[in-house]
């Protein structure tokens, strides 16, 4: 097996934003949230990203912003650094290196140059038990500096940074952990803890959830359990403390805040209502209700003027007054991806559940959710243990034109209820239509569901398989404009195999077989004639993931069955090639290239192999990807392939592998050089600090570096002058409108720039152009279908870039030929040939 | 041991009145309870919560406010009248009618030397407390609308009175208003109505607290008469207020059956300034909280569902303890029911009539633990209402089921029974020296009367076919003054015994008609006492739940009672908080003594060493079962409430 140290696994898009408390700066409007390994700028007014402050190498676990300079932040991370940041431009200023995990980190403006952050005590790893500890931060000009002075303050305190305050004025710290709250002077240096009986008589359950402090009164506010608040007071007193109670909530009380002057405490949880008690009359409250999902974290900006709730969708939503303003949607990962990961052909975005009954449509490029669409179109109740329509299986066709849905209902006694989708993408709207709802598709639940993913054709087809040991195909065909009558899905053909339950059924890249997997039996079928062609079997354990080999491969079909076998069979001769024993979890062939990616469920841990079906040796493989099993990954094609030269890496050139951990996180892979470039990005920021820092002046100062180096290297390479003006504009027009220069101002300079070099700019540009046109009137002329543009440029490319190191001058001519021969694919023939 | 036929008796329909007031005495440690039937209880809290007396209430009688006068108990009704108690043979001294229409509110200055009374009719009326009766000083100035509450201020020179729509202070020397406060109405469709001051008091900071009928809690300024803070603590009225002796706390009842905690705190750790805040809520109660008392230690409160509920702050008393648990009287500490051994009949004590039953019988030999076949089911044999407007305080029903007795604070009857008939009859010809008795008890063969009168001595009566005479007057050792609330006679009938409030206990031999001995004071009250018919040792249960035996023979403790003091009683029994109501033998078994209290039967097997709890059945034994549950339903509706999920 061949390790490769340049591939790691990184959260890169989609991670979590409510993972830990934003915050809201003093001029309330940025917003600072931990997000995966990197902190998020978000604007408060316009939602948009400003700055991804990358830098961190594990997981952030806390931002506050620097009490004696309120433009600076910390920010502290699993990695055991706490690093100090210029967030409004995004600089890193300072690296303090702890050596310890460090899981929150809590600074007061009464202790300078100290933070306070929670580490886990090494002395006993079996029980995790946390301890807060002070860090006197060293004054030092280096950027990396090492904090030697560490103190611990309180013992065992809870890892949940909301379960730690500080109160008034940072004269004391309040910690609550289990069933006891801990409060500590720093003045008399003495602590008083109090303890809750675990349950009252009444069934109450008091462990404590979250506490906060008010700012001005020596008053502490403790969420519970059961949803009580209580409001202890006088905790100066081992014995004479007091507290008062307050209940609204119905479940547990997940976080607290009170406003910066103390008048009121918000307080949220599972219910999501935003709930608004005035301090000095409790019995009066505000609610803001129907925030979407349960709050998990609340914050308050320091004037007071905006709060923001995070909520367990992953959404922060930034509140005003009592109206919300502003909502940041990350991507939604509940407790279980019931759709598994896909990319919608079209948008090259990542469709998976969203909200209860949708689909979100998220980019992983712009990192940004992009639509949710509502698929079950009924209003969802917020009740436990009521069942409700779920959306359990999607699937695209090739081109992006039509998506399937099932959603399904359970009752309790009554039978299932089933209900198949099928949604047309509509141009105008640019969004899917509902275009059919087949009620009671199958007896039973779906258990598999797979477009044919041939170049398309005047129908498409649509195969579902059911537990009640049918397969069904439907034929779907787009309604000219004219007609209106007359059924646009019919049900083409039912299929059964000796009354056995099929489990997985694929379609072969150019849609000639579909394979059917029968508990143990895979059937190949012919979808033009319906005949049964092969049956395939590998006894006694049935078949668990299906998928045909691609391009060169396509001869192959690969199964894994639940007695750990991996097995490949040559549809050829219709006979096992070769099999191995491997506890596989999934298998997944990537579109565009002939790897097959295969996870790996090790000793409680995945590995991954990425191999092809005709090589015995994987081509990448690592071990001990992510602890847990994968169940759900997706391979999404990259915009702009990768050149990467390396055998190790080249897999991930075409598209990259996406997966979901157990703890439903989105993992990627990424290479060391792809890193680089984006660490580069980054860097940049840091050139010139005597000019202000805009994106206009990134984007101009860019290309005078470039000019200037291009005039340097120019005549001694002999290089051709890079096509800066293209590059400008691709990065003035990514820009976010809102901050780039007016309009007049920037005109004269771009247009300068599209003037420079000219001629070279010209050869370069027209000729993808050409190119397109080119294979736009070939499909034409082969299809007359108008509607799969979005899949064409990237087919182009992939034509041009097989073509462009063998002979880069090629004719227009011959790389028609080219591509039609490409097309045609014989991997049929090379593998008879090979045979 | 389960050899024991028993009768579950679930007839008797007691059902405890309502609490209407209260006031606890921190000198004494006593609490004075009044009932909505004008039935008055004093609770000793420094023996365990031990109801040491009670005052049968009368049918004119509505108790509306009481007040300690130092050892002295006054009350005041809606009929007008102040009157004061003899606490010593429980009844009252005498009554002072006020001519101020219906009474609200009596309350005393710290002192002790003047009593405000809050009548109908918008007047504040002053009494002097003389030694021996109340004197009527003068009126305030009359004000419009009907005087609610009152407090004094603790220098005697103030007086604040709660009235309808507002607050009004009073120079208690020249008699003048000097502040009037409005009261807010309540919000919405109740803005039309007045709003009631229910209760009220004055703090020594000239701090003024009121609760009124629109669930307010406010705080004043009593020197500037400004209005401090509001807290609206529900949506129906705050009935009752309690202030801590310290004035660092307060407690507030409201309709809801809630009791509201409010604190003196300063709100930073180093500042002085103190502000009160509302800190605990209390839900012991069903219905409205009528009366409450802040003792130093716990918050006692009491309301329409008749229970006292006594609940410990726990940032005052040690954690863990018998203190710290909360406590509920729902049932009076004496036994309200009269069992004929012999034939069978049960006596009902209800505080208007008298109910005679006879008990079921079966022939049938059942399983152990199972139920019997019932041959004859209970039958009630007689209702027996009571003459006068006096409740009854006492009655028995002699072992034979030939004779029956009751008491009233004025009158003493006597009824003959025909035998296993219904007929009744009263006997008219009695003794002069036959007072109205405390207590009532039948010698075990049914020939004698003892009946316990004031000065803790006992009256005996000899009774026949023909007549009724007169033996003689058992008297204890001069100077005891205190009722006696305990009779016990021995099977033998040769002695009884006497327990009073005094906690002493006299044993006298009633062949000679003289005190035989007395046994060594305990300090805490007996509870429940029974001589043993064999060894004649005189068991004693206290309200501290300790038991102790004493031999009449020998004139000491004995061996066992020795020994059970030495080491001493197990924390469980300790801890149970009902006191011990009765004490038997088991017939079968001399060794067995058989107690009960309001949840538990329990046998002492005193040949074992330890106590052996054990729920027991007795081959004739009687359980009179009254669930709490029917009580609760028997309850007016409490207010209506927005419950969650409903």
């Amino acid at each position: 097996m061949v390790e490769h140290g340049d591939i790691r696994v990184v959260r890169r898009g989609g991670s979590k934003i409510n993972f830990r408390q934003p915050v809201i700066t003093n001029d309330s409007r940025l917003l600072l949230c931990a997000s995966g390994h990197s902190v998020k700028v978000f604007s408060t007014s316009t939602e948009e990203c400003v700055h991804e402050l990358r830098g961190h190498t594990d997981l952030v676990t806390g931002v506050v912003v620097k009490p004696s300079n309120h433009l600076q932040a910390y920010s502290c991370s699993l990695d055991g650094t706490i690093r100090l940041w210029d967030f409004t431009d995004g600089i890193l200023i300072k690296t303090y290196d702890i050596g310890y995990s460090i899981y929150s980190i809590h600074t007061s403006a009464f202790h300078k140059g100290v933070v306070f952050t929670v580490t886990s005590t090494i002395s006993d790893k079996k029980s995790e038990s946390f301890q807060l500890v002070a860090v006197h931060l060293p004054q030092s000009g280096d950027q990396l500096v090492k904090a030697p002075e560490l103190s611990a303050v309180i013992s065992d305190v809870s890892s949940n940074p909301g379960a730690i305050v500080f109160g008034r004025g940072g004269e004391y710290i309040a910690s609550a952990n289990g069933l006891h709250l801990e409060v500590f002077f720093f003045k008399k240096q003495k602590t008083y803890r109090f303890f809750l009986k675990k349950d009252t008589k009444t069934g109450g359950k008091n462990t404590f959830m979250c506490v906060a402090a008010h700012p001005k009164d020596d008053c502490i506010a403790t969420g519970h359990e059961d949803g009580k608040i209580r409001l202890w007071r006088n905790f100066n007193h081992q014995k004479e403390y007091t507290y008062s109670t307050l209940h609204w909530h119905s479940n547990a009380v997940s976080s607290m805040c009170f406003t910066p002057e103390g008048t009121n405490l918000l307080s949220g949880g599972v219910e999501s209502v935003l709930v608004q008690w005035r301090y000095n009359d409790v019995s009066q409250r505000d609610f803001l209700p129907r925030l979407g999902a349960a709050i998990t974290h609340i914050a308050v900006s320091p004037d007071g003027a905006l709060s923001c709730t995070s909520h367990s969708d992953n959404k922060i939503t930034i509140i005003q007054g009592i109206k919300v303003s502003a909502v940041l949607q990350g991507l939604v990962t509940g407790e279980s991806v019931e759709t598994d990961l896909m990319v919608d052909p079209r948008s090259k975005a990542l469709v998976l559940n969203g909200k209860p009954g949708h689909l979100q449509f998220y980019s992983l490029k712009r990192d940004k959710l992009l639509y949710n669409l509502d698929i079950v179109q009924q209003e969802y109740i917020h009740e436990l243990g009521l069942q409700q329509f779920k959306v359990v299986k999607v699937a695209f066709d090739a081109s992006g034109n039509w998506m399937a849905t099932v959603e399904e209902r359970k009752q309790k006694d009554a039978e299932q209820e089933l209900n198949l989708k099928l949604w047309a993408f509509d141009e105008q709207t640019q969004s899917f239509v509902l275009n059919t709802t087949v009620a009671d598709p199958h007896e039973s639940r779906i258990t598999a569901m797979c477009f044919c993913q041939a170049a398309a054709s005047q129908t498409t087809m649509l195969i579902s398989a059911s537990e009640d040991g049918h397969f069904k195909a439907w034929q779907l065909r787009r309604l000219a404009p004219g007609e209106d009558d007359g059924p646009s899905c019919l049900c083409d053909f039912v299929g059964a195999y000796r009354g056995l339950v099929p489990h997985c059924c694929c379609f072969s890249a150019d849609g000639s077989l579909l394979a059917v997997s029968f508990q143990e039996v895979v059937t190949v079928w012919s979808p033009a004639s319906w005949e049964l062609l092969a049956t395939l079997s590998q006894p006694p354990k049935a078949i668990r993931n299906l998928c045909f080999g691609r391009l060169s491969c396509s001869k192959y079909l690969l199964g894994t069955t639940d007695d750990h076998l991996l097995c490949c069979w040559n549809l050829l001769t219709c006979s096992l090639e070769w099999s191995t024993s491997m506890d596989i979890s999934l298998l997944l062939g990537d579109p565009l290239t002939e790897n097959i990616a295969a996870f790996c469920c090790h000793a409680g841990s995945t590995d991954l192999f990425v191999f092809k079906p005709s090589e015995p040796r994987p081509v990448f493989s690592l071990k001990a990807v992510c602890s847990g099993k994968v169940t759900h990954a997706v391979f999404a094609p990259r915009e702009e392939m990768l050149e990467s030269c390396e055998e190790s890496s080249q897999w991930l050139n075409h598209s990259q592998l996406y997966f979901l951990t157990q703890c439903m996180d989105l993992m990627t892979f990424t290479t060391k050089a792809e890193e680089e470039k984006l660490m580069a990005s980054s860097k940049q920021l840091l050139i010139d600090d005597s000019v202000a820092m805009t994106p206009f002046y990134l984007l101009l100062g860019k290309h005078r570096k470039g000019e200037s180096g291009a005039a340097a290297s120019g005549e001694s390479a002999g290089r051709p002058p890079l096509p800066q003006g293209s590059g400008a504009v691709k990065e003035l027009l990514r820009t976010p409108a809102h901050v780039l220069p007016s309009t007049s101002f920037l005109c004269s300079m771009f247009v300068k720039s599209l003037l420079v070099s000219v001629g070279d700019a010209r050869s370069v540009e027209s000729k993808p152009a050409e190119e397109e046109m080119e294979s736009e009137k070939e499909e034409e002329d082969s299809e007359g279908d108008m509607e799969s543009s979005a899949s064409r440029p990237e087919r182009g490319s992939l034509a041009r870039r097989s073509a462009e190191p063998a002979a880069p001058p090629l004719t227009k001519a011959q790389l028609r030929e080219l591509r039609r021969v490409k097309k045609l694919d014989h991997s049929w023939l090379t593998g008879l040939l090979r045979s | 041991m389960g050899e024991f036929k028993v009768h579950r008796v679930r007839f008797f329909d007691y059902m405890p009145s309502a609490i209407r007031a209260m006031v606890f005495s921190t000198r004494t440690e006593r609490l004075a309870l009044a009932r909505a039937d004008g039935a008055l209880e004093i609770f000793n809290f420094s023996d365990n919560y031990f109801q040491e007396k009670v005052l049968p209430g009368h049918d004119g009688r509505a108790v509306e406010a009481l007040c300690w006068v130092g050892p002295r108990l006054f009350s005041a009704g809606l009929n007008g009248e102040i009157t004061e108690y003899d606490l010593e043979n429980l009844r009252p001294r005498y009554t002072v009618e006020a001519y101020g229409g219906p009474i609200w509110t009596i309350s005393v200055n710290s002192q002790g030397t003047l009593l405000a009374v809050g009548c109908e009719d918008g007047t504040v009326k002053m009494f002097e407390v003389l030694k021996e009766r109340i004197q009527f000083q003068r009126n305030l100035d009359r004000q419009k609308g009907r005087i609610i509450s009152l407090s004094w201020h603790p220098s005697g020179t103030l007086i604040a009175a709660g009235m309808m729509d507002m607050i009004r202070i009073f120079d208690a020397e020249t008699g003048r208003a000097t502040h009037r406060l409005l009261v807010d109405r309540g919000a919405g469709a109740s803005k039309s109505k007045e709003v009631v001051v229910w209760s009220i008091a004055f703090l020594s900071d000239h701090t003024i607290i009121s609760s009124d009928s629109a669930g307010k809690v406010q705080i004043w300024d009593g020197l500037n008469g400004t209005l401090i803070r509001t807290h609206l603590i529900t949506k129906w009225d705050v009935l009752a207020l309690s202030v801590s002796q310290d004035e660092s706390s307060l407690v507030a009842g409201t309709s809801e059956g809630t009791v509201v905690q409010f604190q003196f705190i300063s709100s930073t750790v180093d500042r002085l300034d103190k502000d009160w805040v509302r800190t605990r809520t209390f839900k012991n109660h069903s219905h409205d909280v009528r009366a409450l008392a802040h003792t130093e230690t716990a918050v006692v409160s009491g309301g329409m569902d008749t229970q006292l509920v006594v609940r410990p702050l726990l940032d005052k008393v040690e954690k863990n303890t018998r203190e710290s648990a909360m406590r509920k009287v729902s049932f009076p500490h004496r036994s309200l029911v009269c069992c004929a051994k012999k034939a069978g009949l049960l006596l009902f004590q209800f505080p208007d009539h008298l109910e005679l039953w006879r008990l079921g019988e079966s022939d049938g030999y059942g399983k152990l633990g199972g139920s019997l076949p019932v041959k004859r089911g209970p039958e009630k044999l007689i209702q027996l209402k009571r003459k006068g407007e006096d409740h009854i305080c006492c009655s028995a029903l002699s072992p034979c089921g030939g004779w029956l007795a009751y008491s009233t604070v004025t009158s003493f009857r006597l009824y003959r029974l025909q035998n296993g008939s219904i007929s009744i009859c009263k006997v008219s010809k009695l003794p002069k020296d036959l007072l109205p008795a405390h207590q009532l008890c039948f010698s075990t063969n049914s020939s004698k009367l003892f009946a316990s009168s004031s000065n803790s001595s006992v009256v005996v009566v000899a009774l026949n076919e023909l007549e009724c005479k007169y033996l003689g007057t058992l008297k204890a050792k001069y100077g005891c003054r205190q009722p006696v609330h305990q009779l016990s006679a021995s099977d033998n009938g040769k002695w009884l015994a006497t327990a009073n409030t005094d906690c002493e206990v006299h044993v006298y031999n009633l062949d000679k008609l003289k005190l035989h001995c007395t046994v060594p004071v305990y300090g805490s009250c007996p509870t429940a006492m029974a001589i043993h018919p064999t060894t004649s040792n005189l068991v004693v249960v206290h309200a501290d739940q300790q038991i102790f035996e004493y031999s009449l023979v020998k004139k000491e403790y004995t061996e066992w009672s020795r020994r059970l003091q030495k080491q001493g009683l197990h924390s469980m029994w300790l801890e149970r908080d009902t006191p011990i109501t009765h004490v038997t033998f088991n017939p079968k078994n001399p060794a067995h003594i058989i107690v009960h209290d309001m949840f538990m039967f329990c046998i002492i097997d005193k040949s074992l060493h330890l106590l052996c709890v054990s729920l027991l059945e007795d081959h004739s034994l009687v359980v009179v079962e009254r669930p709490l549950l029917d009580i609760v339903s028997q309850l007016p509706a409490p207010v209506r409430q927005k419950k969650f999920a409903t």
